[in-house]
């Protein structure tokens, strides 16, 4: 017992006095550990400094700006508004974006820029008038597969005072038994031009009997019928002989032509085409039409329309982009009830157009119309046409025409100048 | 009466038309006549192939014929060239063929350029001021014999997937393409081999891939950009790279006119101009794939040789 008393004391006795000596060593390690860390904390500095300063360099060099100062405390990253210019540290937005604008429809716009000179004495104010110079209607198309079981084409057609849907429709081209369904607003199919946009004509306006049987007015440039509906055409067997056959309905509303009063007064349009190739540089078209729709006098007042069309087309294949031809010709017949005797009027357009070398077009076109709501006044006009073609992309058309109005025998002679310009997207050529 | 007798007998002629169809072979219609002479040769007489754009036909600007769309709304299976070498006349044939088969995704629409050797994919930026770029490269990808093979294999694995029952025939009909193929291609390197690396001048951009495979470099081209037709300050500059560089030979596509590359061969003195077949069908004695090798190498290495002595 009294042992284990001696070695407690000399325990407490050898702590005692080995304190002090510990503690002093205790105090100088972590003087020299601050040091350390004081050492440590200056080189981090540096290497954050020099890190700074490469990266700013390389930021400068990847925006194509000089490097700026060094950074040493980068900043927050502040949100990129309008106002902050854009370069530096710009978040970046990875492939959840990037992959979305693959599925983007195919996107083009086609300006159309028109002026006309020349005396117009008043008649051309009524009929099919062009001013001294217009963005007459610039065309904005949007275009891509739907889904495996269709696609959709959109086209506004930009006026300088306002936007319209020119054709906005969806296409099922795999529907059972040979089908092919369309369901929207488009251009229908009667005679072979109303189907063309504007910017897809060898001339620079549209015929008259377009404009005086097809519901021209002055305050549209795209004269033809187009309206909201559903059409469904298909390929009739025979042989090598294209033929194909067409059924549409609209609701019944197209420019002055048709007007519906009530949701029953639908307007028709039916059409049977038929194609052959007559050697391989030769083919022909041969197309006749049918609509009936209401008039603006009601829903008892009804307006027919006839049309046939025959086209000749010559291209041989070897020189296909240094020679053309292409033949149209036109006729209409408008039958429109009104009160007491119905209006029948006839109208046609017959034109050549050929090409004369790989950027160069030339053509002519007689036009010969009554019109709709005075059958007994008939407009008749002849154009003279040159277009060149810079590239596939752009177009300067100049454009003769003398027009001889029907209601007082006054003549137009006009100069009308055209430039096509497409940016974008660069859709199919219409046959 | 007559109208059922008259129903009835559509009735039979649509069942007659379908049955027939279900027996015939398969209908390959293809953009060019070097897709359809591939498909000949790997499906043989289990297949009718019909091209729609001609080979003396520029196949950029072909248009869309309603005959065309007869033809395609009768295939089981429709071979693109791709790359957008169609984008002029292709989709609204599709669309207007009536036929879910050939639609873009379904298994009678192939495009033979996603599995070949495509060459000038454009980097960076791309505008229409560089003339008509196609921006997923160069389309006339056919022109390399080792793209033939890969386009070939396409076809052959694409129609065994149409028809099971025939994969072993068109896997056979394959290989015997492959061996020719592969023993011409040796004919061709031999004749070709003396001028590797002689320069020559194209109107279009329509070689990279031939030239690249014989080893032959093109310093210019007559358009001074792809569809933009020849102007007199490009010809100038061209004629004065040709003079510097030696240069005697211009390779012309069948569809382009002679007058300016003549011009030019006149202008810089012994200059030749050289027509060449750019598909199947450019030339008489083009008449399919490796006929068509044949007789570009045969008349490109007459030409280099009188050109270069060797």
């Amino acid at each position: 017992m009294r042992g284990v008393h001696v070695l407690c004391l000399g325990l407490v006795g050898a702590l005692l006095l080995g304190g002090p000596a510990a503690a002093s060593a205790q105090t100088a390690d972590v003087q020299t550990l601050r040091q350390e860390i004081d050492q440590l904390r200056k080189e981090l500095d540096a290497i954050q400094r020099q890190y700074g300063e490469r990266l700013a360099a390389l930021e400068a060099r990847l925006g194509g700006q000089p490097a700026g100062p060094p950074v040493t405390q980068p900043e927050a990253p502040q949100p990129a508004t309008a106002a902050t210019p854009l370069q530096g540290n710009l978040p970046v937005y990875g492939a959840v974006s990037a992959g979305s604008k693959i599925f983007n429809p195919d996107i083009g716009m086609i300006g159309n820029f028109v002026s006309a000179t020349g005396e117009s004495r008043g008649g051309s104010d009524a009929i099919a008038p062009i001013p001294f110079a217009t963005l007459q209607e610039s065309e904005a198309s949007f275009q891509a597969i739907v889904d495996p079981y269709a696609r959709a084409d959109f086209f506004l057609a930009i006026g300088e005072e306002g936007i319209e849907v020119e054709e906005g429709y969806v296409t099922f081209p795999t529907l059972p038994g040979g089908l092919l369904v369309k369901a929207g607003k488009f251009r229908a199919s009667l005679g072979r031009l109303n189907a063309f946009h504007n910017h897809t004509l060898p001339w620079v306006d549209r015929p008259l009997a377009m404009y005086n049987l097809l519901g021209g007015s002055p305050l549209d440039p795209d004269t033809g019928i187009k309206d909201a509906g559903v059409s469904a055409s298909r390929l009739i067997p025979a042989g090598n002989l294209f033929l194909e056959a067409t059924g549409e309905v609209f609701r019944g509303d197209s420019g002055t032509v048709f007007k519906s009063s009530r949701r029953s007064d639908v307007s028709t349009v039916g059409r049977l085409r038929a194609y052959t190739d007559i050697t391989e540089a030769t083919n022909i078209e041969v197309g006749g039409s049918y609509a009936r729709g209401h008039n603006e006098l009601g829903s008892d007042f009804l307006t027919q329309l006839y049309s046939t069309d025959v086209t000749l087309r010559w291209r041989p294949l070897s020189r296909a982009i240094y020679r053309s031809a292409v033949a149209r010709n036109e006729l209409f017949w408008s039958r429109r009830d009104e009160p007491g005797a119905p209006q029948q009027a006839f109208g046609g357009y017959a034109s050549l157009d050929y090409q004369l070398a790989r950027s160069w077009f030339a053509g002519g076109r007689y036009d010969w119309s009554e019109r709709a709501t005075a059958a007994a006044i008939a407009d008749r006009g002849s154009s003279a046409v040159l277009t060149f073609w810079p590239s596939e992309f752009s177009q300067i058309r100049g454009q003769y025409r003398r027009t001889r109005y029907g209601d007082d025998g006054r003549v137009a002679n006009e100069l009308l100048v055209q430039a096509l310009f497409t940016i974008g997207a660069h859709g199919a050529h219409p046959f | 009466m007559n109208m059922k007798v008259l129903i009835a007998a559509l009735t039979a002629t649509c069942l007659g038309a379908v049955a027939v169809d279900a027996q015939s072979k398969l209908n390959v219609v293809t953009s060019t006549e070097d897709l359809a002479s591939i498909a000949r040769e790997v499906g043989g007489d289990k297949v009718n192939a019909l091209a729609l754009a001609k080979g003396y036909q520029d196949p950029h600007f072909v248009e869309a014929k309603p005959s065309f769309i007869l033809a395609v709304n009768r295939a089981n299976l429709y071979v693109a060239v791709g790359r957008e070498l169609e984008i002029g006349w292709l989709p609204p044939l599709l669309t207007s063929s009536r036929n879910a088969k050939i639609q873009p995704g379904a298994p009678g629409y192939l495009d033979a350029s996603s599995n070949v050797r495509i060459l000038e994919i454009p980097t960076g930026q791309i505008t229409r001021a560089m003339g008509d770029v196609h921006p997923l490269g160069n389309p006339h990808y056919w022109l390399d014999s080792g793209n033939g093979r890969r386009i070939a294999q396409a076809v052959r694995d694409r129609l065994g997937d149409l028809s099971p029952a025939d994969r072993s025939y068109f896997s056979q009909r394959y290989d015997d393409f492959d061996r020719r193929l592969a023993a011409a291609e040796k004919r061709w390197d031999g004749a070709m081999a003396p001028y590797k690396g002689t320069k020559l001048v194209t109107y279009h951009r329509s070689w990279p891939n031939f030239m690249e495979r014989f080893g032959l470099e093109v310093i210019g081209y007559v358009e001074p950009k792809p569809g933009i037709p020849p102007s007199p300050s490009h010809t100038v500059d061209l004629m004065e790279t040709m003079r510097r560089d030696g240069v005697k030979l211009i390779v012309v596509e069948p569809y382009f006119s002679l007058r300016t590359p003549q011009a030019i061969a006149n202008q810089i003195g012994g200059g030749t101009v050289l027509v060449l077949a750019p598909s199947v069908g450019g030339a008489k004695e083009a008449t399919d794939y490796i006929q068509l090798f044949d007789y570009n190498v045969r008349l490109l290495a007459g030409a280099l040789k009188q050109a270069t002595g060797k």
